[in-house]
């Protein structure tokens, strides 16, 4: 028997590019796509290069570069990633790669961690690159393998959508030999091929559209793709990745007697498609997010001689918006053929709300440096100040009333010019983190110093890029291995951009950061504050502990000046109207700022 | 249910910090070494930041990682009110360990909203589940350390779990950090002994 072996779903993606014979891989970090990278940087022995890329659309010319010179190499990145990469992915569809290249991104259907919840199979289509779509975390493990292999074949990248629940889905995985091949890069010079000029791009594309069909023929007869003829039914199932678990288990469940085809590959199988259709006379279409099955299955049914009924998106069976499930899939499936649910569903509804279970949203780290920053940009700025900001654990500020807007990656900077230059007239300062700047913020704050913004610019460096689990950035002086590099001075760097007014700021000195905010306010151009201080999750790890503090109760007079900081490790005991400090208390002190009568103090004394 | 494909179904609630990811990977971990398929379905990101969070664990289960709603065999509830923020997964007559010590949100610490009494969450929780409440927080101190609350959880889970718990006991030990190895042993132990009064 093979090993077997209890993984994360982005663990067997890693494995699986290891055990395909990935070379060179790259990546920017979002949820839920990080681990692929985190696992295979981490990793002791490697024979292969990873990199954290500066973002998405850097990292999928790293891996085209690599795939150019012959190798096999993997980019991975969040859904909206890929509209970053969205350049050259579209143009290098065209010119093709010569080593396999797989083009990892993961959707978030139910935006657990992301502002949108697009489907990455729409960008399959539209590059006409052939896209890999999993069930199950030991599918995708094996999808990637296999997908190298695939792409040399055809000599186009392939795109492999996971989702959330594959990537932070755990199962048990049977692994494969890894692959030991070792191939020599060489670049061959070829400029009808690498180099896009019209003349060029103009022979390409015919040839991109020609090889479609060799591609959907190839694909349709792989193991990705099942098809289940009922010999006694007349209706139709037809389930699309991640979905299909789902309605494969709603079928038992359901005791459902269907024919049944199960999509892993994308161009669409049109052949078992057809022959699905000639088989029932009402088929149901269970896919996450957009209708890109069923409206393939409407156009291939438009062409036959006979009228088939087909469900699909729709508010009382398939949602085309959040994640599916097995009660989802089970009520389509009893909706759309009269299938009796015999299971009685027990409603605990009306005793979960005799209770009142406070909300719990996610927060800010108890002694984390944005609460710090945020409050002083307030102080100095006022509640009629306008606030965008951007991606990030600091995107968790909206509460303290500094997160006005929050678009997309480096989306802060640009989005405070856009409403300078509409002509309000207050005061605008925006916050982007450091890893979000070096992203994508550098082009905005150079458009904004270029074309004389006068705004504010906070860029929160907590030295890391902490949402998405701590990876390193070009900030930090360390790459995704933990071997050293070079640190960018973001004071250099924000300067040579043309920002005339930079200061760098300790946030834990509120005072001191309250003076710089004002001076940056008064400022008249683009001016730039660097609230310096790093994440406290980080700073813990790496052995750094400061002592916690203690609110004396005989000199709380409960004015909640304290608690309205945010911090989670202050309570406020209502009933004898004074504030306490629990045990989540980092140190950071700055609370010990807003008393007023001294009875905040470190434990020690 | 009546055409079960999972042969134990169990949801891990809890926040963001307390470590219902260790809880389930030794729970999903055994699962593999005693021989079973296992789906599980894991918060990450966004709501780890101190926010509500739930693992679906599937053991015997060769299907998609999420629990039906009533599907549920077992809950194990780190923090008391998010037994009831998951409950809707839960089948009529199963059973659930509840960690009685609260964690407040800070909408509770600000004083802008309130948290129901323990007791009236048990009573509700005992009107249609078999509950097992006691306070793991203070087992995971006596046992050395706070952290070590989901190790207590499990320990207390293990004689539920359909494989041997010495089995799950190795994995502990495989699965904790090294230094934290002696305090999680002994949580592990003072959970698993908590059972035998119950």
């Amino acid at each position: 028997m093979k090993d077997r072996e209890y993984m994360l779903g982005n663990a067997a993606i890693a494995r699986g590019i290891i055990e395909g014979g990935g070379k060179v891989i790259s990546g920017y970090p979002g949820t839920p796509s990080s681990e692929i990278i985190g696992t295979l940087a981490s990793m002791k022995e490697r024979d292969f290069y990873v990199e954290w890329s500066v973002n998405e659309k850097v990292a999928l010319e790293v891996a085209a570069g690599a795939a150019m010179a012959g190798t096999r190499s993997v980019v991975t990145m969040k859904h909206v990633g890929l509209n970053v990469a969205a350049d050259p992915l579209m143009t290098l569809a065209y010119m093709g790669v010569e080593g396999g290249m797989v083009i990892i991104v993961a959707d978030d259907p139910g935006c657990h961690s992301s502002q949108n919840e697009q489907d990455t199979r729409r960008y399959s289509e539209f590059s006409m690159l052939p896209c890999f779509d999993p069930a199950t975390p030991q599918e995708a493990k094996d999808m990637v393998s296999e997908a190298f292999s695939f792409s040399e074949k055809f000599q186009l990248p392939v795109i492999f959508r996971s989702t959330t629940r594959i990537s932070h889905g755990k199962s048990d995985i049977t692994l494969n030999d890894i692959d030991i091949n070792t191939k020599t890069p060489f670049f061959t010079k070829d400029v009808d091929r690498w180099v896009m000029i019209p003349k060029n791009a103009c022979v390409r594309h015919p040839q991109l559209i020609d090889v479609q069909e060799d591609i959907k023929n190839e694909l349709q007869n792989s193991r990705w793709n099942k098809l289940d003829l009922s010999e006694s039914s007349t209706i139709g199932i037809i389930a699309a990745g991640i979905a299909s678990v789902y309605a494969e288990e709603a079928m038992i469940d359901l005791d459902v007697e269907a024919s049944y085809l199960k999509i892993g590959t994308y161009p669409l199988p049109d052949d078992l498609i057809s022959k699905m259709l000639d088989k029932v006379d009402e088929v149901l279409i269970i896919e996450e997010l957009e209708p890109f099955v069923e409206d393939k299955v409407r156009a291939i049914s438009n062409d036959l001689n006979k009228a088939i009924k087909i469900y699909g998106k729709d508010p009382k069976l398939i949602p085309r918006d959040g994640e599916l499930n097995v009660n989802i899939c089970k009520i389509a499936i009893s909706n759309a053929f009269n299938v009796p649910d015999k299971n009685n569903y027990y409603d605990y509804a009306d005793k979960i709300n005799s209770l009142s279970i406070p909300e719990r949203p996610p927060v800010m780290c108890p002694g984390c440096s944005h609460r710090a920053t945020y409050y002083a940009m307030r102080k100095a700025f006022g509640s009629d100040a306008i606030y965008p900001s951007d991606i990030g654990c600091y995107t968790l500020g909206v509460q303290s009333g500094t997160v006005d807007t929050t678009l997309c990656m480096g989306g802060s900077i640009t989005v405070a010019s856009g409403i300078f230059n509409a002509g309000e007239k207050r005061p605008i300062c925006c916050s982007i983190g450091d890893s979000t700047f070096l992203h994508t913020g550098i082009n905005g704050l150079l458009n904004a110093t270029y074309n004389k913004s006068n705004i504010t610019i906070t860029i929160l460096d907590n030295r890391t890029t902490a949402m998405t689990g701590h990876q390193p950035n070009p900030g930090m002086g360390q790459l995704a291995t933990g071997e050293k590099t070079i640190e960018v001075c973001f004071e250099g760097l924000c300067k040579s951009l043309g920002a005339e007014f930079v200061e760098t700021v300790d946030p834990f000195d509120i005072p001191s950061t309250i003076e710089a905010f004002k001076k940056a306010r008064d400022y008249e151009g683009t001016s730039v504050i660097i609230a310096k201080q790093p994440c406290v999750i980080l700073s813990r790890r790496m052995g750094v502990k400061n002592l916690p503090f203690h609110i004396f109760i005989d000199k709380c007079n409960g004015c909640k000046a304290c608690i309205r900081l945010g911090c989670p490790a202050i309570e406020f005991d209502e009933e004898n109207k004074y504030a306490k400090i629990n045990s989540m208390c980092t140190g950071c002190g700055s609370c010990v700022q807003m008393c007023k009568f001294d009875a905040i103090v470190e434990v020690s004394k | 249910m009546s055409n079960k494909v999972s042969k134990f179904d169990l949801i891990i609630s809890g926040v963001g910090g307390q470590g219902t990811i260790l809880a389930s990977d030794i729970i999903g971990k055994t699962a593999v070494i005693s021989g079973y398929h296992v789906r599980a379905a894991e918060t990450h990101g966004m709501a780890q930041r101190g926010g509500s969070v739930v693992n679906h664990v599937r053991i015997g289960c060769d299907y998609g990682s999420l629990i039906s709603i009533n599907g549920a065999d077992f809950m194990i509830a780190l923090e008391p009110s998010e037994s009831v923020r998951y409950l809707k997964y839960l089948a009529p007559g199963s059973k659930i360990i509840i960690n009685t010590e609260p964690v407040y949100p800070v909408s509770v610490l600000s004083g802008k909203s309130s948290y129901p009494a323990i007791s009236d969450i048990l009573n509700i929780l005992e009107k249609d589940h078999e509950v097992i409440a006691f306070n793991a927080t203070k087992l995971a101190v006596e046992a050395g350390n706070q952290q070590a609350m989901n190790v207590v959880m499990v320990g207390a889970l293990s004689r539920y779990l359909p494989f041997d718990e010495k089995v799950l006991f190795e994995s502990v030990k495989s699965i904790v950090p090294p230094k934290t190895l002696d305090v999680n042993k002994k949580a592990f132990m003072l959970g698993n002994k908590i059972m035998e009064s119950h």
